[in-house]
Formats: C-alpha cells, structure tokens, sequence
C-alpha cells in the first residue's frame, strides 16, 4: 500500500491539509481504595456513599498517598516503555467548580512521575510509533448531576478523590483510525498490566483531545483546539472529524484559529468553544504544602519490573514465531489479554491453525452477536479446545463442528457428549460409505453416463449426494476417494 | 487554700492525685471564673455543662495513671473538635460542627482531661492581636483595651486570667509565642512535624504547629510530652524518638552554648528590650552556660518571605470554603455568584486580604517572581540556623520587638501588624522549636517575653535553658482582676 | 510596586470573591504597601539556591490500599448548607 492511500487528509479546492493529533488520556488506577483516603473505589454504589472527611475536604483533612496507586503508575509507565523518574512532586492546581471539594485538585504537574516513552501502534500500513510525554497521577473530581432538579446541580462525591494516570501521547497521530488503534493499544497494555480496567461506559478511560491542522507537508504546527473529556472512541472520531474540518474551513476563509478550549456536543455532533485563552483558568500551581516529594527508589522500580508480564508487543512476536501465526492472526489475538489468555488455552492440546479460525472465526461472531466479551464466552475454552479436536481427528466435519458448536452455546455442552447424543459422529467406515455410493451410484445411471462422458462438473453432484443421504455426516474426504475410484 | 484556678497543672494533677481536689471541684473552679469573665472574651463555644459531666464521671471511676487526669482544658478553636462547634475565628464556619476530633486534642482527651471550651482567635489564625475575629477583639487581663496577642489571643487570655490551667494554640508565624509574650506567660512551638495537623483548620501547610501555652515551663513541658506524637493521618508528621519532656526537665545547663544573632537588635526596638535580652544573656551565664555571638544574616528577609509563603498556601486551603458542604452560604444566582457572595460575607478583611495576596503571587507570571523566590529565601534563613547550630545548641533573642499594645492601634496599618512577628516568623519557616518565657516589664508594666530557638527536634534543650531562666527571672504576672465585677 | 484596581478586581475573580469598589480601592493601597515590603527580596541574589518547598525532615509515607471508611453520607452531609439526604446541593450549572 502506498502512503497517500492511508493519510487521512482534508482537501479543500486542491489544498490539503494534515491533521495533528494528540491525546490526554485519563485512566482510573485499579485500586480498592482512592488515591489519598481511604473509602472505595467501587462503581455504581449509591450517591455520596464512598467519600470520607479527606474527600469532601473537610476542615483539617490531610491527603495520605496509597502505595499501590504509585506501583500501578509504575508498572503502566513500564508498560509504556517510558523513564519512571525516581523523584515526582504533587502539585495542587487550584480552580473552583461544585464537585472539586478541595477548591484545588491535587496533580502532577512539574515533576511527573513517569517521563518520556512509547506506543508502537499496527496499522493496516505498518507500524507507527507513538511518543508518549509523560504519565502522571492525580485526583478525579467528582461528578455534577444537573438532571434531577431544574433549578439546583447536584453533587456526588464518590468518585472524588479516586487515582486517574493522565497518560500524555505526542502530537504523533493523524487520523482518527489511528487514535482509534491508539486508545485500544493503551487500553490493551493497561488491561494486561491490571493497572486500569478501561472500562469506557463507567468512565475508567476519558480523554482531552487536541486537534490542530496544516498544509500537508508543511513542518510549522497549526494553533491547536483542546476538546475535553470525550468518552468514547466513536465520540473522539467524530469530534475531530468535525473539529478538523471546522479548523480548515475557518482557515480557507483566511480567519485565525483561536487556542481554546471546546466541548464535544454528542447530540448535535459538534464542538463548540467553553472558554477562550484570554479567560483559560489560572491554575495557580504549586507544590503541595501538605505532602512530600514521592521518592521511589530504584530497587522499588525493579521489584515492580520483575512483576510484568508478557505485554501484547512481545506476546505477538512470540505467537508468530512459535504458532507460525500471520502478524495479522496474532495482532487480533494478543489485542486483548483475555482473547490471549483463552486462545492459549485452547490451543494447549489442540490445533493451533484450526483453533485461530474457530477463535476469530466463530467465535468471535458469537461475541459481537450476543455483546459479550470473551471472558464471559458462552463456550469455554475447554469445551472449543474438544470441538477442534474432533474436527481434528476426523470424528466430526467441519460442517458438523459448526452445528455442534451451535448446540453448545446455551450450557457450554460438552461437545462430545453432544455427538454421542446426536449421532452426528462422522460415517468414515469405507464399507458403509461403499454401500451407499452404489446405492447412489444405481440410482443416477444417467448422470454417470454423463459424468464418464466428459462432464467432469457433475463429480460434485455425486458427493453432494453422498452428504445429504449419510445427513451430513459422510467423511468428505473418503467419500471423494471412493467415488473416484467407482466412476472410473 | 489558695484559689483553685492559680494552681499550676502539675500543681492541680498532683491534688488530685493526692487526692486533695476532685476533677469536679477543679472543673467548677474554672467554670465559674469562666462565667465572671465574660469581658475579655475569651470564648467562642462554651462546653461547661458538659465539662462538669465530664468531670463527674472522672471521680467515679478515676484513673491516676494518666498524664492528665480530670483537668478541663479550653483550646483555641482552630482544633476541630467532635460534636463541638469549630469556627477558626470565622464567620464562614459559624454552624460547623465537626464529626471527628483534632489528633492534637484527642491526645489530650487520652491522657484524661476534660474539654472547657474553644478560645477566640484570630480569624484563620491570620492577625496578631486577636482582632480579625469574627467573634469580637479579646482583652488582655494584664490591662483594659490591650491586645492579648495573636492568632492565640484567646487562649493567651485566658491562660493569664486563670479561665484555664493550660492551653494550646497553634503557631503559623508566632501565634503561639507573641501572645505568650504579650501576657506574661510560657508558649512553645514545637519542631515541624512534631505534633499532627490532622484535624487542625489549615492556615498555611508549610507552617503550621499546634503547641503547648502555660503559666510555667514545667507545665509547658508536662503539655508537650502529650501532645507530641507521630501521626500516619499526616503525611508530613515526622517519626523520632520523643522525650518524656517533663521527666527530663533539668536546670541543669552547664556548659551548653547559646548565640546570640547580631541581627535581632532592629531599629525602632525599645530599650527595655535590649535592656531584658541583656537581662537574659546574663542570667543563661549564671546558669553555666557559655554566650556566643552569631550571624543570621538573612533575618531582615524572613518576615518578606513569610508574607509570601503564608498567604499563597491560605488562598489554596482557604479555598474549601465555597458554601458547598459546610459552614455559611449567601444565595447566589448561580454558582460563581453564590461562591463571590459566601466567600465575601463569610471572609473578614484581614482574611480576604491575605487570600488576594496569595492569589496574586500563585498567579500566572508571578510565580517565580514571588512564591519561588520566597521558597529559595526560605532556603537561605534555614542554612544560616543551620550554619549557627554547628557553633551554638540554641539561640536566645527578643520574642517580640514591643510590648501589648492597645486594641485597634495597629488595625488600620497592616505593615506595623506584620511587624509584630519579625523575630518568631524566622523560627516557623526554618521549622525549628522556640519557646517564649515571661522575663520581665516594661515601663508601663506589661509584659515581656524572651525567646529561646533549638535544634529541631530538640525541645527538650530549650526546654531546659527555658526552665533554669524561668528560676533566676521569677516573673510574676499583676493581674488585677479588672474585669471582674 | 502599585497593584492597580484593574488588577485586585482580576484577583479576587480567581479568588471567587465579590468585591465592591470602595473595599476594592482600600484593597489595592494596602497590598501596594505590603507588596512594597516584600520587594525587599529582591535585594538578594537567589540564582543559584534551590527552592525550600518542605520543611519536613522526612520521606513521604505510603499508606496500605485498603478501604477503612464506611459509609459516612450522613456525617458528609450534616454540616452541609441543604437539607437534601443524597447529595450536596449548588446552584444549577450551566454548561
Ligand atoms: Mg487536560
Ligand atoms: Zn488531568
């Protein structure tokens, strides 16, 4: 494929323009409890239920840092490939809004605790690398609910105060296929490290999107627009599909591009400007009086290291060199850690070719269908492992395999048990299947008059004929010996 | 017997240990003078009724084992205390009423002692003289209409008008000491990090130490020892070994080497305070101990960088008090205008005054500028003490550079009111321990106060030099009882 | 230095703090003086001095990952200036 064909480019009278995007991305850490206190992080409970003093900043309160939130960040920061810096500050950047209780969040800003890194990306093109900036760990604020009562906001703290990874990208990627790929490959890393569940209905995975445009070719980067906290992938394509476009258009006209910051309207599919740079916030940043500087030491770093698992990245390489899997299979399976985990599974004692088909074949047809995600399939890995194993050893055929397969869906059948109690065990006695061919074979003496005079076509006439009195169940590939050997 | 309320707290547990005074008697002492005492307003919340319940029930069950054991105590009411209301001098929290208790207070609580009160203040602990109070000006018992100090002016008052046997405040930039100073009694702000800021309304985070006010240095040092702890609940609590301050109280200082810095002799000081240091350097030799001239050389900085780095980290923690989820709220006609009009009828003048400042040097292009060039200051003042601390083990200077003064005299000048810390606020930004006693009069007979600075860490040593002074200077406080009808 | 009345009214708009112009005025001459004051500062030479932002002689404790606070709505809410039972109560915010 050449270039131009994957760039994603606005063209307008013959000019075209490039799209410069990147992303901060909000990822809630895994953790029992939030990042300075110690109530829940659990979704879903009922309002202002899981919010201690610390959370709704009462007078006095101090923030106590949780030791496995800085380890997730850590571990994501390795995960990323990124420098994990040995020395971070906590920073408050003070705003007021209704559900920040503190009148300040408390963030990273200065002194991150992970630096530079990447995220190699594949693409139908290739593979693009992504540079990440930096990742740092602040506090979420909680959330304003503005649809119970007409004239008041209300207010539920439960989500104050939990742990999110702002992971910062490099303005790298330039289309939205590719911040497509981009989240999913974070969101893949994340889940296999356990630091983040990426659960976009509950929020777990927000992000603030930068969108800005230039001629193509040219180096100098246009004004940039930040739309905030669109969540979720579909809703970030369209906000800079239309964003981009907004921007060139106002650039065709030769107007200026204003920095702002803008707001993604899901029903009306556009973003409109929430505040200029001239009344952008004064954060007011500085180092938070009420906690130290977070010192990790290397061999706190390293204990962390020896923790990590085998990542998507060299989990592909590993299934392309040992299972002879294309880059492509591969890329599918390791996407996500429980599509890799159960496709491990299955293939521990049975066909590793057969089982990649059936994995992204059938059963991920069944997924989509039904909405579910692998580690909740209807059939387990055990009980697919044995469907191959039969097609495999010739008990059942492929055509059979799928009715089979069917029948397992509502209990996880055994798909043995299903054969036996079905009788749709293959007919592969060459005796049986000799018999019924000269049956067939006595029943058409026209059509093999034909077939011996040269109309080789109708050789598939006699095997479909062979299916449908065996039901099916006929060997395919014995019953295509025998019948050559008759039709001589 | 001599009146009950006189008695020093080692006097008062030691009666009842023996036995000679029940925790009832001892409370109801203190309350009825409370009740005659109304004048110098010295209370926000009075919690009597319950302090004599509170001490009922210590006599039925006694235990003599505690360091405190049925003593009513009042405390500023910047400590939050559980079921009592809490106000920090401010009308924005008027209403409040906390669920929980300071760890500073639950210390106290623990060693048996019994609530009286919560003491006026400053508003936020922000002012000198206890004027900025949403709750009305304080009187000092030494005179009419004279300050009693400040953010602790409450407590200071009461302390010297026996309305408490001991007390504690907390101490920003010399809260604790100026008023100490300024009534003839003993204040100690202990090492930063000593006592937990849990549960304490936040002034400024960097700063901030509760401690000990009393009539004597025992005492003082009795009231540390509970009060002292390491807390997990605050992240900048720090973990040494405490001393059990009172048992190891000695006047023995013989051989210890105190400076003297050049730099603590300002323009405009009174006579009578180079005269009373001069007192003091005298009296710290007869004690044994050797006198060292020293250099501090960036001291003229530190009231500069205090009033930089006070009121930036105020206007963040300020910040929380927006009429959402406690404490006053005007009607707004939407959000922002219901947070302008809270914060402008709840904040006093001297509080708004300090969050604008703070504002300002945080602010966009300001910053480094202000906040970070006070921060680097701050590093400078903190490298001469310890530069000083290699020649010296503490260090003896003025606490104040006047004596009271009368209330509303410095209200309208806010520079003339910042002046009154120069010597204490050095101490809070370099974290060290310092400990105010009463050493003499003036001419006009009111107190003043002498100021020992230690090694952090090491109270126990300006306790002590403390201690052997306290001996030689034997101040005794003339407290006429003007107040009382 | 002058802090001008344009400015004082720019920072009490970050401060969320209404003003009206008399105090405004009276605001804008004191923090002038005290700002004169602090420009002491600027006598010395802080080039090469790092910045003194904790005090505290210490690391940075971590706590362990668990939840230790149950349910406290009602305690949360208590003190707060609504009566509703759920939830903290502001005027409607128009985004
Ligand atoms: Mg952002
Ligand atoms: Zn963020």
């Amino acid at each position: 494929m050449t270039k131009d064909n994957h760039e994603f480019l606005i063209i307008r009278e013959g000019k075209s323009y490039e799209v410069v995007i990147g992303l901060e991305v909000h990822a809630q850490v895994t953790s029992n409890s939030k990042l300075f206190s110690c109530s829940s992080t659990k979704f879903g409970a009922e309002p202002n239920t899981q919010v201690s003093l610390v959370d709704a900043a009462f007078p006095g309160m101090l923030p106590v840092i949780n030791e496995f939130c800085i380890k997730q960040a850590i571990k994501t920061g390795i995960g990323l490939r990124a420098k994990i810096n040995n020395k971070s500050v906590f920073d408050r950047k003070n705003y007021f809004y209704a559900d920040l209780p503190q009148g300040y969040q408390i963030s990273q800003y200065k002194y991150p605790i992970v630096g530079e890194g990447k995220v190699i990306l594949d693409m139908p093109y290739g593979q693009k690398e992504i540079g990440i900036e930096r990742l740092h760990l602040e506090q979420d604020a909680g959330k304003s609910i503005h649809d119970i009562d007409p004239e008041n906001t209300m207010v539920d703290l439960n989500r104050s105060g939990v742990a999110l990874m702002e992971i910062v990208s490099k303005p790298d990627l330039s289309s939205p296929d590719e911040v497509n790929i981009y989240i999913k490959k974070l969101r893949s890393i994340m889940r296999y490290l356990g630091t983040c569940d990426g659960n976009m209905q509950e929020g777990s995975l927000r992000a603030d999107v930068n969108v800005s445009v230039k001629k193509k070719g040219e180096d100098k980067l246009g004004t940039r627009c930040e739309i905030k906290n669109v969540n979720s992938i579909k809703f970030m394509q369209m906000a800079i599909i239309y964003e981009a476009n907004r921007q060139v258009d106002l650039l065709e006209e030769g107007k200026n591009i204003d920095q702002e910051t803008r707001l993604f309207d899901t029903k009306k599919n556009e973003t409109r400007s929430m505040r200029t740079k001239e009344d952008a916030h004064d954060y007011r940043y500085f180092p938070d009086p009420d906690l130290l500087p977070l010192e990790v030491s290397d061999d706190f770093i390293d204990s962390i290291k020896s923790d990590i698992p085998e990542l998507p990245d060299e989990k592909k390489k590993r299934f392309i060199e040992k299972f002879k899997l294309t880059p492509y299979e591969a890329t599918i399976l390791v996407s996500d850690i429980e599509t890799s985990k159960y496709f491990e599974e299955v293939i521990k004692d049975s066909d590793v070719k057969l089982s990649t088909n059936w994995i992204t074949g059938e059963l991920f047809a069944l997924l989509n269908d039904r909405n579910l995600e692998i580690s909740n399939s209807p059939i387990s890995a055990k009980n697919l492992s044995k469907l191959i194993n039969l097609i495999k050893n010739g008990t059942i055929s492929g055509k059979i395999a799928k009715t089979v397969f069917e029948l397992m869906i509502d209990e996880d059948k055994d798909p043995e048990l299903i054969v036996n109690e079905k009788g749709l065990k293959q007919q592969s006695d060459p005796k049986e299947l000799e018999k019924l061919i000269d049956k067939i074979i006595e029943n058409n003496k026209e059509k093999v008059k034909e077939y011996i005079s040269g109309k080789d076509k109708l050789f598939g006439f006699f095997v479909g004929q062979a299916m449908k009195v065996s039901g099916g169940k006929a060997n395919p590939q014995l019953v295509n010996e025998i019948l050559k050997k008759k039709l001589k | 017997m001599t009146d009950i309320t006189s008695l020093t707290l080692t006097e008062l547990v030691k009666n009842i240990k023996d036995k000679n005074l029940s925790s009832t008697e001892i409370t109801k002492a203190f309350v009825e003078r409370s009740e005659k005492s109304k004048e110098l307003n010295t209370y926000i919340t009075e919690d009597f009724t319950s302090a004599i319940n509170k001490a009922k029930k210590f006599d039925e069950k006694p235990n003599f084992d505690l360091k405190l054991p049925g003593i009513p105590i009042a405390v500023k009411d910047l400590f939050c205390t559980i079921g009592v209301k809490t106000t920090a001098g401010s009308k924005i929290l008027n209403n409040f009423i906390p669920t929980y208790e300071s760890t500073v207070t639950q210390n106290i609580w623990n060693q048996g002692a019994i609530l009286l009160g919560k003491l006026n203040c400053d508003e936020f602990a922000m002012g000198s003289s206890n004027e900025t109070s949403f709750f009305g000006n304080v009187q000092n018992p030494i005179d009419k209409n004279l300050v009693p100090g400040g953010s602790s002016g409450g407590s200071s008052s009461s302390l010297t008008a026996n309305l408490t046997p001991v007390t504690i405040g907390t101490d920003t930039g010399g809260s604790i000491r100026q008023p100490a100073s300024f009534t003839g009694t003993v204040g100690l702000k202990p090492t930063y990090g000593s006592c937990s800021r849990y549960g304490i309304v936040a002034f400024a985070s960097s700063l901030d130490q509760a401690g000990p006010m009393s009539k004597n240095v025992k005492d003082c040092s009795l009231l540390l020892e509970v009060i002292s702890s390491y807390d997990p609940k605050d992240s900048t609590s720090i973990e040494f070994k405490r001393n059990k301050y009172s048992e190891e109280l000695t006047n023995n200082i013989k051989g210890k080497k105190i400076g003297i810095p050049k730099e603590y002799r300002v323009e405009g000081m009174s006579n009578e305070i180079e005269e009373l240091w001069k007192k003091g350097i005298e009296y710290i030799k007869e004690c044994g101990a050797e006198v060292i001239d020293i250099s501090l050389p960036h001291t003229n900085y530190a009231l500069p960088a205090y009033y930089i780095v006070a009121p930036a980290e105020a206007s963040s923690n300020l910040a929380r008090y927006d009429g959402v989820k406690y404490g006053f709220r005007t009607k707004g006609e939407n959000l922002i205008d219901m947070y302008e009009k809270t914060r402008s009828d709840g904040f006093g003048n001297e509080v708004k005054r300090r969050i604008m400042i703070g504002t300002y040097v945080l602010s966009s292009g300001y910053y480094d500028a202000y906040y970070l060039k006070a921060q680097k200051v701050r590093r400078l003042i903190k490298k001469d003490f310890d530069q000083a601390y290699s020649k010296v083990d503490a260090i003896l200077t003025p606490s104040t550079p006047s004596s009271a003064f009368k209330i509303g005299e410095k209200t309208n000048d806010p520079i003339s009111m910042y002046l009154n810390d120069i010597f204490t606020v050095p101490v809070n930004l370099a974290g060290l321990p310092g400990i105010s006693i009463p050493a003499g009069v003036d001419k006009k007979g009111y107190p003043l106060g002498l100021q020992i600075i230690g090694k952090a860490f090491d109270e126990q040593t300006i306790l002590n030099i403390a201690y052997s002074m306290e001996e030689k200077i034997n101040f005794k406080n003339k407290i006429t009882d003007w107040w009382i009808k | 230095m002058t802090i001008d009345l344009k400015t004082i009214k720019h920072i009490a708009k970050l401060s969320r703090i209404s003003l009206e112009d008399e105090k405004a005025q009276k605001l804008a001459t004191d923090l002038s003086s005290i700002f004169e004051f602090i420009e002491k500062l600027n006598e010395l030479n802080t080039k090469d001095v790092a910045p003194l932002t904790s005090i505290a002689e210490t690391t940075l404790k971590f706590r362990k990952d668990e939840v230790k606070s149950e349910n406290l709505r009602e305690k949360i809410l208590k003190n707060s200036p609504s009566d509703n039972e759920d939830f903290f109560v502001v005027p409607k915010v128009v985004e």
